[in-house]
């Protein structure tokens, strides 16, 4: 199908973009169209018990949204770090064979000094679950 | 009115308004998801300007990656309406002069530059292919590159020194 | 020979002297996405009937066996059933975010399917940085979980979302290095161009020892990512109930499901492509007469055939491991998996540089 969709289109610009668009838009109206014609096809009979939150049937105690954990942001912001780090190897890892040794070096560094963070984090025991 | 012109100005609109939306959302897990509309019309913009690579960052670490801190963080504190700290009028008035501020050192900078001469390429121009912009990262901007690493060092000391206090 | 990109371009050619090139191209595109909702169903149908007769097989037990000869049309029934069903939504629920949800985990797993390579020449969409590409669209798999748990204002759900959050999150990374390592073998970030170098081997036994390491943590990172055992703790059934899909019902939760299973399917097609070749069939170096043999059987035999090997093995661990818990589940990633794939990384960029693969 490469040729179906590429028609006259240079994929190194903007306009081989264009199949996502459209892949979206019929994905979105597809998705919508199914619970549409759910909503249509079920039954719609609502009572109150029905419709209260599930809690293995006994009675439901104050609201869901309650504090968590700290563990949970600590995972989640050394993730945003890291997911950084390896995007910039993307850059990379397409021209490393231009860039030869002093390129390799460079990055040895960056992850060098993310490997001191990393064993910061492991000695101070950011990441144990149980204290 | 071509279809590039067309497209950026869906994608202007969309992100104004998903913009505008993040700040009256009364939820602030409505406000998240508005900001997400607004980076990925900030990658369409992107990708209209032929930005690929930046266009996918941009997805991946902002809508990806810090969306999700700032989700998780929100679900984390759950803020009900009663535990909501009180805004006070002096911290109002602190906001809307900060604010201000900055929206004034804005159209200062917007004034002085020079828009007549200046302009987009559209469609062309390979800077932002992932080719090119890993060459100038890694041979221009190496010494750049090497500190930002020493600003992540010092994020992670800071999320646990925050994150482990007891 | 019958083949994918033959009939796709004969449709092409039929279609491009019938209409003006503009409507050709937009016809083109709306058959490509018709295609892909049809390959979307099939594949729910075919992997959830897989996954139990895989775990009756593993458990020494017939597995559904009513509907249909052997029971294979049972989730055809199962289907059916869903559409059906009521779709309930709690009153204690943000409405709005309750029904966006399953929305967005079922448009994400479409637009996934958009650079997978299925034959020789029959791929929707060649973009330059195709893997880039996944796994920008696949981060956004998150959002659509948080924002289910936290919508159903159960604690369940709640519960499973911030875990599930936690754990595809952290095991991203690992996933996200492991594909690297290929990249840098090959260069491109092209998904046919990552296929077209592994035309004299795959990757997995040209990349030595690294590249094994790469292949493994992938396998595990993309387990842990897809939410299935033993890494199922969002949605483990004996204390979470059914985790941050615990509220949904009828259609909703098909979506949810369906959307797990073509993930599943997915991931299992990226692993196939990077490390075992994609459609490439199985050539050795300059073997001309064996690798002539081998280009008879359909590229897209070798696709599906490497794909659901992939999930098969996926199964396998369902059926095999017990399940992990949060912290042992974290301690996996951040401990071992993330500095290993790390310094694989390193150790396969230095072997590329000086040449030492094949």
């Amino acid at each position: 199908m490469i040729h179906l969709l590429q028609t006259g289109l240079n994929s190194a610009d903007s306009g081989s973009f264009l199949p996502v668009a459209v892949q979206f838009i019929i994905a979105t109206g597809l998705v919508a169209f199914l619970m549409f014609v759910t909503h249509m096809l079920g039954p719609k009979r609502k009572t109150t018990d029905k419709l209260q939150n599930f809690s293995s049937g006994i009675e439901t105690h104050g609201d869901a949204r309650q504090p968590m954990a700290i563990k949970y942001f600590l995972t989640a912001i050394l993730f945003v770090l890291f997911d950084v780090e390896v995007i910039f190897f993307y850059p990379y890892a397409v021209n490393f064979k231009v860039l030869g040794w002093n390129g390799f070096w460079a990055v040895m560094l960056f992850v060098g000094f993310f490997l001191c963070g990393f064993i910061y984090i492991l000695k101070k025991g950011a990441l144990k679950w149980e204290e | 009115m071509n279809i590039t012109q067309i497209i950026f100005w869906i994608l202007s609109v969309v992100a104004l308004f998903s913009a505008l939306m993040v700040i009256t959302a009364r939820n602030p897990v409505y406000s998240v998801l508005w900001l997400i509309a607004t980076f990925f019309s900030i990658s369409g913009h992107y990708i209209l300007l032929n930005a690929q690579f930046l266009a996918i960052v941009n997805i991946i670490v902002y809508a990806g990656a810090i969306m999700v801190l700032f989700l998780f963080v929100i679900m984390l504190m759950n803020l009900n309406k009663e535990s909501e700290p009180r805004k006070h009028r002096l911290l109002k008035l602190a906001g809307a002069v900060s604010g201000g501020s900055l929206l004034l050192v804005l159209v200062a900078a917007l004034r002085d530059t020079d828009l007549k001469h200046e302009h987009a390429l559209v469609n062309e121009g390979n800077i932002g292919l992932i080719q090119n912009l890993g060459k100038e990262l890694f041979s221009t901007y190496t010494v750049p590159f090497e500190i930002s690493s020493v600003l992540f060092l010092s994020a992670m000391v800071g999320a646990v020194v925050i994150g482990k206090k007891e | 020979m019958w083949s994918f990109s033959g009939i796709s371009n004969s449709i092409h050619e039929w279609l491009s002297q019938t209409f003006n090139p503009t409507l050709t191209i937009i016809i083109e595109m709306v058959i490509a996405g018709v295609a892909v909702i049809g390959l979307f169903a099939g594949l729910g149908l075919v992997l959830v009937i897989m996954e139990r007769k895989v775990s009756a097989w593993m458990q020494i037990r017939l597995g559904p066996n009513r509907v249909g000869p052997k029971g294979m049309f049972q989730s055809l029934a199962d289907t059916l059933k869903l559409l059906v069903k009521e779709g309930l939504t709690p009153t204690g629920a943000d409405k709005l975010l309750f029904n966006l949800a399953p929305f967005i985990a079922m448009i994400v797993a479409m637009l996934l399917m958009a650079p997978i390579a299925f034959a020789k020449d029959f791929q929707l969409w060649d973009l330059n940085i195709g893997v880039l590409y996944v796994s920008a669209i696949s981060s956004m798999m998150v959002i659509s979980i948080l924002m289910a748990g936290w919508a159903s204002n159960n604690k369940y759900s709640l519960m499973g979302a911030m875990r599930s959050g936690a754990q595809i999150v952290s095991y991203e990374l690992s996933a996200g290095l492991s594909v690297l390592s290929i990249v840098v073998l090959t260069g491109s970030l092209r998904v046919s161009d990552i296929i077209q170098s592994q035309a004299d081997g795959w990757w997995i036994f040209k990349g030595h020892i690294p590249a094994v390491i790469a292949f493994v943590t992938f396998i595990i990172a993309v387990t842990a990512e897809t939410n299935r055992a033993p890494f199922d703790l969002a949605e483990a059934e004996s204390e979470l109930t059914a985790g941050f899909h615990t509220e949904y019902s009828g259609m909703k939760f098909a979506l949810f499901f369906l959307a797990e299973y073509v993930n599943v399917f997915i991931v299992c097609a990226i692993g196939a492509t990077l490390f075992l070749g994609g459609w490439m069939p199985f050539h050795i170096g300059h073997w001309a007469g064996f690798n002539h043999v081998m280009d008879y059987i359909p590229s897209s035999l070798w696709f599906f055939g490497k794909t659901f090997f992939l999930i098969f093995v996926i199964m396998w661990f369902r059926w095999t491991f017990p399940r992990l818990r949060i912290d042992q589940l974290l301690n996996l990633e951040w401990k071992y998996l993330l500095p290993i794939s790390m310094v694989n990384l390193l150790l396969v960029t230095a072997m590329a540089i000086l040449k030492w693969h094949f």
